[in-house]
């Protein structure tokens, strides 16, 4: 579980976040929405400690993370962009990663085999594909069976039958009732995995509900048309182009 | 720690750079040794690549380095380890790669033509100064969150340190030749590690008598062992303060 005190975070001028709380619960899939520049990654990055708020607090099983680490054994964590040492190859990569954390001998390379990245595992990683990259993110993401997981864009950049994978994984692995925060952009992606909407406008949390309420709500079948209908409703997108 | 340290230093050694640079030692070592059998000319030339290009390299490939290996670090805190471990092996790693850039690029000839006793000195310099402006790269990546301005920060403080900052010296000891001047000039050298260096080196090559009554005193200074152990000791902290610094705003940074 996680849960965001009021937290606020200010880059110079600019109010990255303000005054979120925030409650997550295990066994959610939460979908983070909202336009670009309103706080999305800095809301992530705070739960993984890269980003330090300038008051609030965040607490990951009731337990504050401010100067913590070893939280992050149950964190799982996929970069919008992942980049890697270009001069290793990607078995060094994977070694490497797995000698940070020597004690889970057990690691989970289901989508190493699934992804088709074994026979690429000679390759240096600078004569990598974009796609082929984020599949070694995606795999390392599950690597060590985290109980919270985190994607940013996991899905920018994939073939279409890799994001059928990668859903595929994704559904398995909520049956297990982990704890799962998604940004996209790509709202049909989503459709089958999400339970519940989050959408932070300009730092704030705008809405905050599972998505059947949401359905109901704004009286849309699907994910994507309830979603944009209920931009639409609070004027969220309005606002956002006459603010600069 | 060690993991991530292992992965640094293949990744730093493999860099095109580093092999390079280490090239280009070797060939002007090599070549200053064909050139001039007297392995004290050939240590007075290498003096001036060692105290102008080391620097140079040393703190703009760290910086550049840095921030390559950005996307990477933001992996390595994705795990459970802490950001001084991360820090720490990054800087292990650039830091080891390049003092085995100068110990093969300058040490290896001077074991190959015999010279090892006069090139000892200079060496021992090189490793101290490469480790000083690694040291120094750091703290001007933490600096800052952008490459270009780090990297010009990096230029700054190696112009300050070779050039901007002799020209204060001189200006001080010109302006103040009345009086007597050795304890200033010690302590205004122990200010810069690329002049102490120099100092330790020419006072290696026994030219002191060219530095006047300064040099004299400097000698005497510095021969003794307090004075060896005040040298390397400044040369030390050298090293420590601007890592201890850039440490220190890494673990504040936002990433």
């Amino acid at each position: 579980m996680i849960s965001f005190h009021r937290v606020n975070k200010t880059y110079g001028k600019l109010k990255t976040l303000s005054e979120v709380n925030l409650d997550l619960k295990m066994g959610h899939c939460y979908a983070l929405l909202g336009p670009n520049g309103s706080g999305k990654t800095t809301l992530i990055k705070s739960i993984l400690g890269m980003v330090i708020p300038d008051s609030g607090e965040i607490k990951i099983n009731n337990q504050t993370i401010l100067g913590q680490f070893i939280y992050r054994k149950q964190i799982g964590y996929m970069p919008q962009i992942g980049q890697y040492p270009p001069g290793l190859s990607m078995a060094q990569l994977f070694d490497m990663v797995k000698g940070l954390r020597p004690e889970v001998r057990n690691t989970d390379n289901e989508l190493i085999e699934t992804l088709g990245l074994q026979p690429l595992m000679n390759k240096r990683m600078y004569s990598l594909s974009g796609g082929t990259r984020q599949k070694v993110s995606a795999a390392l993401t599950f690597l060590f069976r985290p109980s919270i997981l985190i994607l940013d864009e996991p899905t920018a950049g994939l073939d279409p039958v890799a994001v059928e994978i990668l859903k595929q994984k994704l559904v398995e692995e909520k049956k297990a009732g982990k704890l799962f925060i998604i940004t996209s952009h790509i709202l049909s992606d989503l459709e089958e995995i999400v339970t519940d909407m989050i959408y932070l406008f300009e730092g704030t949390v705008r809405y905050n509900s599972p998505v059947e309420d949401l359905k109901t709500e704004t009286h849309e079948a699907s994910f994507a048309k309830a979603i944009s209908s209920l931009i639409k409703n609070q004027d969220l997108q309005i606002k956002e182009l006459v603010t600069p | 720690m060690t993991a991530m340290l292992k992965y640094v230093l293949q990744d730093v050694l493999r860099a095109r750079f580093v092999i390079f640079y280490t090239t280009f030692m070797l060939a002007v070592t090599i070549l200053l040794f064909q050139i001039d059998g007297d392995s004290a000319k050939v240590v007075a030339s290498l003096l001036n690549v060692a105290l102008l290009v080391i620097p140079l390299v040393s703190i703009v490939f760290t910086t550049i380095h840095y921030f390559n290996s950005y996307e990477f670090i933001l992996l390595l805190m994705a795990q459970p380890i802490n950001r001084k471990s991360v820090f720490l092996s990054q800087y292990l790693g650039v830091a080891t790669s390049l003092c085995l850039s100068v110990l093969i690029g300058i040490g290896l000839p001077a074991l190959v033509f015999g010279a090892v006793s006069q090139v000892l000195p200079l060496l021992v310099n090189s490793l101290f100064i490469t480790i000083i402006f690694v040291s120094l790269g750091f703290l001007a990546s933490s600096l800052t969150r952008d490459k270009a301005k780090a990297i010009g920060i990096s230029l700054l403080f190696w112009f300050y340190f070779t050039l901007i900052y002799d020209g204060l010296l001189l200006w001080v000891i010109y302006t103040f030749n009345d009086y007597p001047l050795e304890l200033p000039t010690l302590i205004l050298s122990g200010l810069n590690p690329i002049d102490l260096s120099r100092i330790l080196m020419l006072l290696s090559m026994d030219i002191s008598t060219l530095m006047g009554y300064t040099g004299a005193f400097f000698k005497s200074f510095f021969g003794s062992n307090l004075g060896m152990i005040y040298a390397f000791g400044v040369l030390s902290l050298w090293a420590v303060w601007p890592l201890l610094l850039a440490l220190r705003r890494f673990k504040q940074n936002d990433l």
